[in-house]
């Protein structure tokens, strides 16, 4: 069925990344000049992209590889990228104003874990923080790898999907600092109570991908979901025929970080586990905190319940989670701060 | 296991009246395993006359590792002379650049390309493979084996471990004790300081027992606050990592350019006089010294 759409004239297998991928979205959009929106283009672009991007070792492997090209060049947010370049323009630069804008940047975050989980390095510990990546591989070189991905440039501040970044940014920063501080109060060690705020940081990075390459379905799931109350997860399943929390664990799992984390991505909207391990209980609570608190916005604002072994594990709901921790709205503030928002 | 110092300088080479005893070039030790092996670790200067004295007896078989790419760890490598002789049989490791992701190949392709030097990588007569570093790694060099350890420098930076015969030898490469980059009163200072004492104490326990330990001490404790953050550690601080893995013989090497070789007598001197009370042979590494392990 494939073939039909993808002839010899059009197929999307190109040599280089990016020319290719830009070419296999304008196919989809001459396709969809010729072929009505209607439920058959739906099916056939659900069809596409789970041929396309999720089926792993088939004939279409070039184009999933080009597509992960693609979204290497996603650019962090423009605060943070003007930050790090005035930062590293100081020889003096205090190390940890550096880690700070890194840390709370979800990109930077992001592609920082790739590159030091790359297998080329066979680092014997995987990397799950920024603290981490900088007591294991240094600062100099958390520095400059953060320079090279600011060269790149910003995310721009529009996107077709009317998506505001800057929501987005701050409902990261929210849920990565509830799941840290849920964490703590479950007295996990300190080194790793650090992998939590990544996590809760983290757990949304697919959304990014669907508001810059796929604008115009992901803007019709927001539609959906705000307009008949869905989790908006259900209607990128049913829009673009996979969810935002498959999208950013394929990004993980493809960029070799760490389980816990791809894991914590993948799973943030399953409610119906028995048991998980305790950093995705957190990121899941810390999610429909960050929803209840309205801290941002990434598109969604169903909550979801608790499932029993999360309130088995907090011994408690959610009102009772946001009550226990009243310090929240002034570590927000300090983020809001930092981000200038 | 046999192993000799060709350079000991940091930084840059210093030549000159002041630096004869302890020597100028910049880092290189030869390694012989006690079947013969050669393994040459960190191509500074000091590979030069190294590979002078080799190019007597070729053809020569090799693997040099390269700790990081810093200057003074690479720059003799262009003059290594049995490079260029067909018939040599080397090997060079070192690991991919994290930042602009380049192989090691690709940056000694550089290291020789044409606004820097005469003959490029490629023209090269010797038959040169490239190995790629990764933690963890065992390298099989004869009978002997080379462990890697990731080190704390301001480029990645590995140390390595030699083992042959019962008998171990460590090279730190370039390396600073780990610091807090928070302050005492910040809220990540804990979480950082416990990430700091499992790393530190990997490293120690990687070196624990081994026979020679060959450290980076390119500073004095006076000097230090000047320089942290530089990538280095000070002769105290190596001493107290040889004491901590309960090492017997500590060579201490990657000399201060400006370091005289009367400055260098009275700190060891000092250190001696120290940790005299201590079961460790202190020494400060010299051009052409030999060590039997």
């Amino acid at each position: 069925m494939f073939g039909r759409y993808f002839s010899p004239r059009t197929d999307p297998c190109p040599g280089n990344s990016g020319s290719g991928n830009k070419k296999i979205f304008q196919e989809f959009s001459l396709i969809k000049r010729r072929i009505p929106f209607n439920k058959f283009y739906i099916r056939f672009l659900r069809t596409c992209l789970n041929t396309v991007i999720f089926v792993p070792g088939n004939i279409m492997s070039a184009p999933r590889e080009n597509f992960l090209q693609l979204l290497e060049k996603i650019p962090a947010f423009p605060e943070s990228v003007h930050r790090i370049l005035v930062l590293t323009s100081d020889i003096d630069c205090p190390s940890k104003d550096l880690v700070e804008v890194v840390r709370h940047d979800p990109i930077f975050t992001l592609k920082i874990l790739k590159v030091v989980n790359s297998p080329l390095f066979g680092l014997v510990q995987k990397i799950t923080s920024i603290d981490q990546a900088c007591v294991y591989v240094g600062v100099n070189t958390i520095k400059n790898i953060a320079l090279g991905l600011a060269s790149i440039g910003a995310l721009p501040g529009k996107n077709k999907a009317g998506f505001s970044m800057n929501d987005f940014w701050l409902h990261s920063l929210g849920v990565g600092t509830v799941a840290w501080k849920l964490g703590e109060a479950l007295h996990v060690p300190p080194s790793e109570v650090g992998d939590y705020f990544a996590a809760g940081l983290l757990h949304d990075v697919g959304k990014v991908v669907f508001a810059l390459h796929m604008s115009e379905e992901f803007k019709q799931a927001l539609d959906n979901s705000a307009k008949n109350g869905h989790a908006l997860y259900e209607a990128e399943r049913e829009i673009i025929g996979t969810t935002h929390a498959d999208m950013g664990a394929m990004l993980a799992k493809k960029w070799s970080l760490p389980e816990n984390l791809t894991a914590c991505i993948a799973g943030h909207h399953d409610s119906d586990v028995a048991e998980r391990p305790m950093i995705q209980d957190c990121v899941f609570a810390a999610n429909q905190v960050g929803k209840r608190l309205k801290y941002g916005f990434a598109g969604n604002l169903k909550e979801e319940d608790l499932p029993q072994s999360l309130l088995d594990r907090f011994s408690m709901g959610l009102d009772e989670i946001i009550e226990s921790m009243p310090d929240l709205d002034e570590e927000m503030e300090n983020a809001k701060v930092f981000i200038q928002l | 296991m046999k192993a000799k110092f060709w350079g000991t300088r940091g930084s840059l080479p210093a030549p000159g009246p002041d630096t004869v005893k302890y020597g100028g070039n910049t880092t290189c030790i030869e390694v012989r395993t006690d079947d013969g092996d050669l393994v040459i670790l960190d191509a500074g200067t000091g590979i030069r006359p190294l590979g002078l004295e080799l190019a007597r007896s070729m053809p020569v078989s090799c693997s040099i590792f390269i700790s990081h790419t810093h200057w003074d760890h690479i720059h003799g490598l262009p003059f290594f002379v049995p490079l260029f002789v067909p018939g040599n049989e080397i090997t060079i490791y070192g690991a991919t650049d994290p930042v602009s992701m380049k192989t090691i190949k690709e940056i000694f392709a550089e290291q020789m390309e044409y606004r820097h030097f005469p003959v490029r990588s490629t023209e090269l007569k010797s038959n040169i493979q490239y190995g790629n570093l990764k933690e963890g790694q065992t390298i099989e060099i004869g009978s002997a084996k080379l462990k890697t350890i990731v080190m704390n420098h301001t480029v990645l930076t590995f140390g390595s471990k030699i083992e042959h015969n019962g008998k171990s030898l460590f090279f730190s490469g370039d390396h600073e004790p780990f610091f807090n980059i928070y302050p005492a009163d910040d809220k990540y200072y804990d979480d950082y300081e416990k990430l700091i004492q499992e790393k530190h104490k990997g490293i120690i326990d990687f070196i624990k027992g081994v026979d020679a330990l060959i450290l980076d001490s390119q500073y004095t404790d006076e000097e230090y606050p000047l320089k942290k953050g530089w990538g280095h550690s000070t002769f105290d601080r190596c001493v107290d990592m040889a004491k901590e893995a309960q090492v017997k013989n500590v060579y201490l090497t990657h000399h201060e350019m400006t370091r005289t070789d009367k400055e260098m007598d009275q700190i060891l001197e000092s250190l001696r006089e120290k940790n005299k009370d201590e079961d460790l042979n202190i020494f400060i590494a010299f051009e052409g010294q030999t060590i039997e392990i």
